[in-house]
């Protein structure tokens, strides 16, 4: 138990030293999300009222290709020079890489929220109905859904023809259930029409579902060749 | 066994013929809905043929992920038998009872509890190795076949009863579409992954996919739902004629797809048992060769 | 199979590798010994780098079965050294810094072992370039480093003198020839026979994903040099 901790902390340093020394994966992801959030406010341009009903929605949609354009980045990194079969021949568990990877995403996602979320306040004029404080788990237990998932499933598209767009292909699908406790939660606070406490409880069942099945099945992955 | 597929083929063909005239002229009209009700003959029956195969693909995925090591399929048979006997006890505790929705029989959630354990038995013992790979692919292709038909014939009866083609809050209809959308994305995944991991890779996606199905549901239960209650178990009053028709469709559904099934699980093995022997006398140096001669080409340009 | 199990390190029986429409080991038999230095020979595609892998615990046979040292390769990784052709270390970190990441997949503590192999591989630990920017001799003598950082019983090494200029081969050969004296199984896949002339125990000649021939000097009965 004692070395897990240790490799995972090993390499979520050594993922967040490489990602500040190259900077790929968060450059692309901010000015990703950043053209998503321009576009977005050319295609509508709504009153302040109705806006509220829409943003969760398109916040959401702008966090998730971002995050997709970050997990792709991810693995890419043990690829080049094959430095996963060096993981792969080591004795370390393979759920430590996958926390590790895991969480490294989910602070880079987590940074690119919060630099991003301003700016949807200040393009719609957003002023917030309902309790306001609960948009803090919501993005916690969303971004989280997201990224293990993601992560996994970026691990598992590497050993696929045409990788990157593989990953949306079995990101989306799976994630349906997420998006939806994301954006309707979301939508119930801004607008403070209802609770949002389901949604709350909701993506904490998926988080718990998801990450344990992805740490069950991690290592199979990993070795499958 | 050429000659029994032939047979079964005949008898499937009378079948359906058999069902579609029961749909089409002994079941009465719907008193509300007129002759468009017609369609759930086809909407119901491919409904519950593709949750089953669905279900046989999650139980194959599970058992070959299983079999990747022997300590975790022993674990595994433990947990399946366990479903098994807990799901049977709880039916007939009073407080799970109450639990049930109205008119779905206590009995009822116990056979199909039963059920989880029986196939997962039966198929293991039916599909050693590899083979377990091949009906799980099996079953999510006929499967997806199946519920393109749900999703087809749905709007088709949606758009003259409630006037639109598509509820977007339904949770039935939303539920399914995810579903398939799950499953298209596994075939995908199936045919873009190079072949020597992608059973493994699939398996886990099935699972992941079937894990998902619950929360999808829970997720938009929040929403008021449109569909017509489930015609059986739900404690709906339905004539027994219609009753009868439908059962009679959905076990010519049933044989149907299970020749489909059929052929096309033959059709894998064949397909694998010639890639294996195709692989065995392949030589790279054929293909390096045709790399050297490159140049040569080139120069006779 | 032999009296004594420790002489027969590594059993490999019926071992079939199938990748698609391409088999790249087709039916490997062999016992290796322990404690020798075995070099693999043979043409582009003749399963070489397959066979490695798999003694490595990287790919699974589609058929048949690999003993090393009485256990399953993937349950052995911590006497297992890997070298593969590509470098398996991180182009944007230093020698060392990779040297340490890898150490703690080992559970290896404190840099002082690092700091050894790479003066072992003679190289400079000091050194802060990045390991993207050494030369190829370098970058190769490194991954050595990284393969013998754990003190494996066995090492597996995958055309470790390939783009190296004649010195560092040869400087890597003695390295090889003192680790085979200390008792060390050695794997080498190369093309260059001829430097490994005298220092390999036993050549083992592969031809389209078979063992054709086994001999203790770089030629094979019929062929000159």
């Amino acid at each position: 138990m004692n070395s897990f901790w240790a490799v995972t902390t090993a390499t979520l340093v050594k993922d967040i030293r490489l990602e500040w020394r190259s900077k790929d994966a968060l450059n692309s992801m901010l000015f990703f999300s950043l053209l998503v959030v321009v576009i977005f406010v050319f295609s509508f341009d709504p009153l302040a009222e109705e806006s509220r009903h829409i943003v969760g929605g398109l916040v959401w949609i702008a966090f998730l290709f971002a995050a997709v354009v970050a997990l792709n980045q991810t693995w890419a990194r043990e690829l080049r020079n094959q430095v996963l079969d060096a993981y792969r021949v080591s004795p370390a568990p393979a759920n430590g890489l996958f926390l590790a990877k895991t969480l490294g995403n989910f602070i880079f996602v987590c940074v690119l929220e919060a630099l991003m979320a301003p700016l949807f306040v200040i393009f719609y004029n957003l002023h917030v109905l309902g309790p306001a404080w609960q948009l803090v788990p919501i993005a916690l237990l969303g971004t989280w859904a997201l990224v293990v998932n993601g992560t996994f499933f970026a691990a598992m598209s590497l050993r696929t023809r045409n990788r990157e767009i593989m990953l949306p292909l079995l990101l989306f699908p799976v994630s349906i259930p997420a998006v939806i406790g994301m954006v309707a939660g979301t939508t119930a606070i801004l607008t403070g029409e209802n609770s949002a406490h389901f949604y709350i409880v909701l993506l904490l069942t998926y988080d718990v579902v998801f990450t344990t099945a992805s740490l069950a099945l991690f290592k199979t992955i990993l070795h499958a060749e | 066994m050429k000659k029994l597929f032939l047979i079964l083929a005949g008898l499937t063909a009378l079948f359906l013929a058999y069902a579609t005239y029961l749909a089409l002229k002994v079941a009465p009209t719907d008193a509300l809905q007129g002759d468009v009700y017609r369609i759930i003959y086809y909407h119901v029956p491919s409904a519950w043929t593709a949750f089953l195969l669905f279900f046989i693909n999650f139980i194959a995925s599970v058992q070959y992920l299983a079999r990747t090591k022997a300590s975790l399929q022993k674990a595994v048979q433990w947990f399946v038998i366990g479903i098994g006997v807990v799901g049977v006890i709880a039916t007939f505790l009073p407080q799970v009872q109450a639990l049930l929705p109205t008119g779905m029989r206590p009995s009822a959630v116990a056979t199909t509890v039963l059920a989880i354990p029986a196939f997962y038995f039966l198929l293991g013992w039916k599909f050693p190795g590899d083979r377990m790979d091949m009906l799980a692919l099996t079953a999510a292709e006929v499967g997806v076949v199946f519920c393109t038909i749900v999703l087809v014939t749905g709007p088709i009866w949606a758009r003259p009863v409630w006037g639109i083609w598509w509820a977007p809050g339904d949770i039935r209809l939303t539920s399914t579409l995810v579903l398939w959308l799950i499953y298209v994305s596994y075939l995908v995944l199936r045919r873009f992954s190079s072949s020597a991991q992608t059973q493994i890779i699939a398996a886990a996606l099935a699972v992941f996919g079937a894990l998902d199905v619950p929360l999808v549901y829970f997720s938009i239960w929040f929403f008021r739902t449109q569909h017509p209650q489930p015609v059986i178990g739900g404690g709906g009053s339905m004539d027994p004629r219609m009753l009868h028709t439908l059962l009679i469709s959905w076990m010519a559904f049933l044989c149907f797809a299970f020749l489909v099934c059929w052929s096309r699980f033959r059709l894998e093995l064949l397909k694998r048992e010639a890639e294996q022997a195709e692989a065995m006398e392949s030589l790279v140096g054929a293909g390096t060769a045709a790399k050297a001669s490159l140049p040569l080409s080139r120069s006779a340009r | 199979m032999t009296e004594n199990p420790a002489q027969s390190a590594i059993i490999v029986s019926g071992v079939v590798k199938q990748f698609g429409r391409f088999a790249a080991l087709r039916g490997v038999s062999a016992e290796f010994d322990a404690g020798k230095f075995h070099a693999i020979l043979g043409d582009n595609g003749a399963g070489k780098t397959t066979l490695l892998r798999a003694l490595a615990g990287l790919a699974h046979p589609t058929q048949g079965t690999i003993r090393m040292f009485g256990q399953d390769p993937q349950d052995s990784s911590r006497e297992i050294g890997y070298m593969a052709h590509p470098s398996l270390l991180y182009d944007e970190m230093s020698g060392m810094e990779n040297l340490r990441y890898f150490a703690r997949l080992y559970e290896i503590g404190g840099d002082e072992r690092c700091a050894e192999v790479i003066r072992a591989v003679g190289l400079d630990p000091e050194l802060t370039r990045p390991v993207g920017q050494y030369s190829q001799g370098m970058r190769q003598r490194l991954s050595l480093a990284r393969a013998i950082l754990h003190d494996p019983k066995l090492l597996l090494l995958d055309e470790p003198f390939s783009n190296v200029d004649v010195h560092s081969a040869r400087e890597m050969v003695i390295l090889l020839k003192n680790m085979r004296g200390s008792g060390k199984t050695i794997f080498v896949v190369t093309h260059q026979a001829l430097l490994l002339d005298g220092v390999a125990d036993e050549f083992v000649w592969m031809q389209e994903g078979r063992i054709v021939d086994r001999t203790a000097a770089p030629v094979r009965a019929g062929e000159t040099l």
